[in-house]
């Protein structure tokens, strides 16, 4: 489903005295089936985006286009239940989406509420638990009674249950142990590929946007200053210094091991897998002689 | 002489009856002036650990000591005054209806004299780049900013040792390198031991001493060397290892051979530079 941001204002607590502009002009368009990451310094205005593509807050001027819904200043938005259906949003405080007494109600909860035969939704919570990496008796306990980490895997968990066309990610990995956040970036991979889901990820890792988005949105200062294919959003280092950001590590070492040896490599390397192999191969193309 | 600041001796600490324990018969000591980083996979112990440091709960076995006693409920309030602690959820900490009043809230439970306050408060707040919020509630700002606020009113302290849970998890790298920065001149000007647990091994790298927790029992102890030595064995227990060491793996395995295992960026290029030259 495609989601797109025309020229969208917000302000928080607006016509009150503590009336707080935190997006101004903010134009957007997230195509059906891709992976779009969001960057941008910390207060930028990422997570106020983010709660625009599934209605929950309702632009101050502009609209939003979901699909075949629009929502706009000053009107009345009708099928709210759809629109949360289909896009589904992990946030950034897992606390913010918990609430059941259980995790197993917790996670059982967005598909019951919407019609997920019983047995249905309690077997999606079990399957869920084991990818998410959590042992079964999880599901008995509280959601309030677990580490950090582990209330964020069950946060994800529960939206994931819901299965989404649209998913919608607020910094998922952080709290999560570096295993854990490889193997659940990689859980969302491979459902944004098998189902073809729309994957929106708000990340401060430079790293897992150069791995897995294929459009990158630059975030300053409330408005979206740059939109572009990942090659070429982190290509310049200049560019996004002027927002507050830095290429992901494996290209600042790329850079480095180029000035150092005095060898250019092929391309810009995203991965850190890209980078061993270039490193690899020009240096088997023969030494410099000094 | 260098003297513990604090020491964990045989402590074991479950929530209730029918789960494990969270921590079992840890026990390790930080001395004054170091920075120690805690790392572990998640649900390994580490935020029970840190409860029990600061008395938001208390062993049922062994014994937790601050500033050279046993942390009791009488000297609780007094010890809590001489540390500053930076919990993983923010919201779970603000007490303040504006950032400013959240700061100034433990200085002003320590008798700091109101002058001197609002210009501790001022300034903690430059320090995070947070001056132009006094007066924004806390519980409304962007995840980031909360932590930053949050780590403000723990150096406001000006605490002799600092706790931080994973307290900058939400900021950007910048914003992380910043705090770090500000943590580390704050050690080179005033008497300052740190504790932070994080799943950021590259900050972890930068510590004096590394405590790797697994299942709620100490795995290891030692420099960051020692420690990112155990390899493939911290992979296993949901770690990892930091980016140049996973960066020479990666181009061992493509048939270059590297010798040893560099643990900066700076020493693997080195590396690279000589092989380069040597062929
Ligand atoms: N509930 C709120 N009430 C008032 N202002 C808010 C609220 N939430 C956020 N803001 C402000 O809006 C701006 C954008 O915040 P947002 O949460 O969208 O930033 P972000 O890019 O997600 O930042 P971070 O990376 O720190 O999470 C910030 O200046 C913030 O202080
Ligand atoms: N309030 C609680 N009641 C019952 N059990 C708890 C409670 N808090 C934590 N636990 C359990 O104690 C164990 C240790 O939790 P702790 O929060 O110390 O882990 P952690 O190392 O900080 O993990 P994370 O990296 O996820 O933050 C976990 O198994 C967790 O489920
Ligand atoms: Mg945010
Ligand atoms: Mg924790």
């Amino acid at each position: 489903m495609e989601i797109e941001l025309q020229q969208v204002a917000y302000s928080y607590a607006k016509d009150t005295p503590f009336e707080k502009q935190a997006l101004a002009d903010v134009s957007l368009k997230i195509p059906s089936g891709s992976y779009t990451a969001i960057i941008g310094h910390t207060g930028s205005g990422k997570s106020t985006v983010l709660q625009h593509l599934n209605a929950l807050l309702r632009p101050t001027a502009g609209r939003v286009v979901i699909g075949s819904q629009t929502i706009e200043a000053g009107t009345k938005a009708k099928n709210l239940r759809e629109i949360r259906r289909k896009v589904g949003i992990v946030f950034q405080f897992p606390e913010q989406q918990l609430f059941e007494e259980t995790v197993l109600k917790d996670i059982m909860f967005g598909p019951l509420n919407y019609g997920v035969p019983e047995d249905e939704a309690e077997q999606r919570a079990v399957r869920l638990i084991h990818q998410l990496g959590l042992p079964e008796e999880t599901l008995l306990k509280s959601p309030f009674d677990l580490s950090g980490g582990q209330m964020r895997r069950v946060a994800i968990a529960g939206v994931l249950a819901m299965e989404p066309e649209v998913l919608v990610l607020d910094e998922p990995t952080a709290g999560l142990d570096p295993k854990g956040r490889q193997e659940i970036m990689d859980l969302f991979y491979k459902l944004h590929q098998e189902k073809g889901h729309t994957t929106v990820l708000v990340t401060h890792s430079m790293e897992d946007a150069a791995r897995y988005a294929d459009q990158v949105a630059v975030m300053h200062k409330g408005t979206c200053v740059l939109t572009g294919q990942t090659e070429e959003v982190f290509a310049s280092a200049a560019q996004l210094a002027e927002f507050g950001l830095e290429q992901p590590r494996p290209v600042q070492m790329q850079h480095r091991f180029e000035a150092k040896v005095g060898k250019k490599l092929q391309g810009i390397c995203l991965t850190e897998e890209s980078l061993a192999e270039a490193i690899a191969s020009a240096l088997r193309n023969g030494g410099n002689t000094p | 002489m260098k003297t513990d600041i604090l020491s964990f001796e045989h402590v074991t600490f479950t929530y209730n009856r029918e789960s494990a324990p969270a921590l079992e018969d840890v026990s390790f000591s930080v001395q004054d002036g170091e920075w120690i980083a805690i790392v572990g996979h998640n649900g390994s112990g580490k935020s029970t650990g840190a409860k029990l440091m600061s008395g938001l709960l208390f062993p049922q076995e062994g014994r937790v000591s601050v500033l050279g006693d046993e942390l009791t409920e009488q000297n609780l309030w007094d010890k809590r005054s001489k540390m500053g602690m930076v919990f993983q959820n923010p919201d779970n900490q603000f007490v303040g209806a504006t950032v400013q009043d959240d700061v100034a809230f433990a200085l002003e439970n320590n008798g700091v004299p109101h002058n001197e306050m609002v210009e501790r408060v001022q300034g903690a707040l430059q320090k995070v780049g947070m001056a132009d919020y006094l007066n924004h509630e806390p519980h409304h700002l962007s995840g980031g900013q909360k932590q930053r606020v949050a780590i403000a009113g723990a150096l406001a302290l000006r605490p002799r040792l600092l706790i931080l849970d994973e307290a900058t998890s939400m900021l950007d790298p910048r914003g992380r390198a910043e705090v770090i920065q500000t943590i580390q001149e704050l050690r080179t000007d005033s008497r300052l031991t740190v504790l932070s647990i994080t799943h950021d091994l590259e900050e972890a790298l930068l510590a004096d001493r590394i405590l790797v927790l697994n299942k709620g029992r100490k795995y290891k102890e030692g420099t960051p060397d020692e420690v990112f030595s155990a390899g493939s064995r911290l992979e296993e227990m949901g770690l990892d290892l930091p980016f140049a060491m996973r960066m020479s793996r990666l181009i061992s395995r493509e048939g270059i051979p590297l010798p040893g295992e560099p643990m900066s960026e700076q020493e693997l290029i080195e590396a690279l530079w000589k092989l380069n030259f040597s062929k």
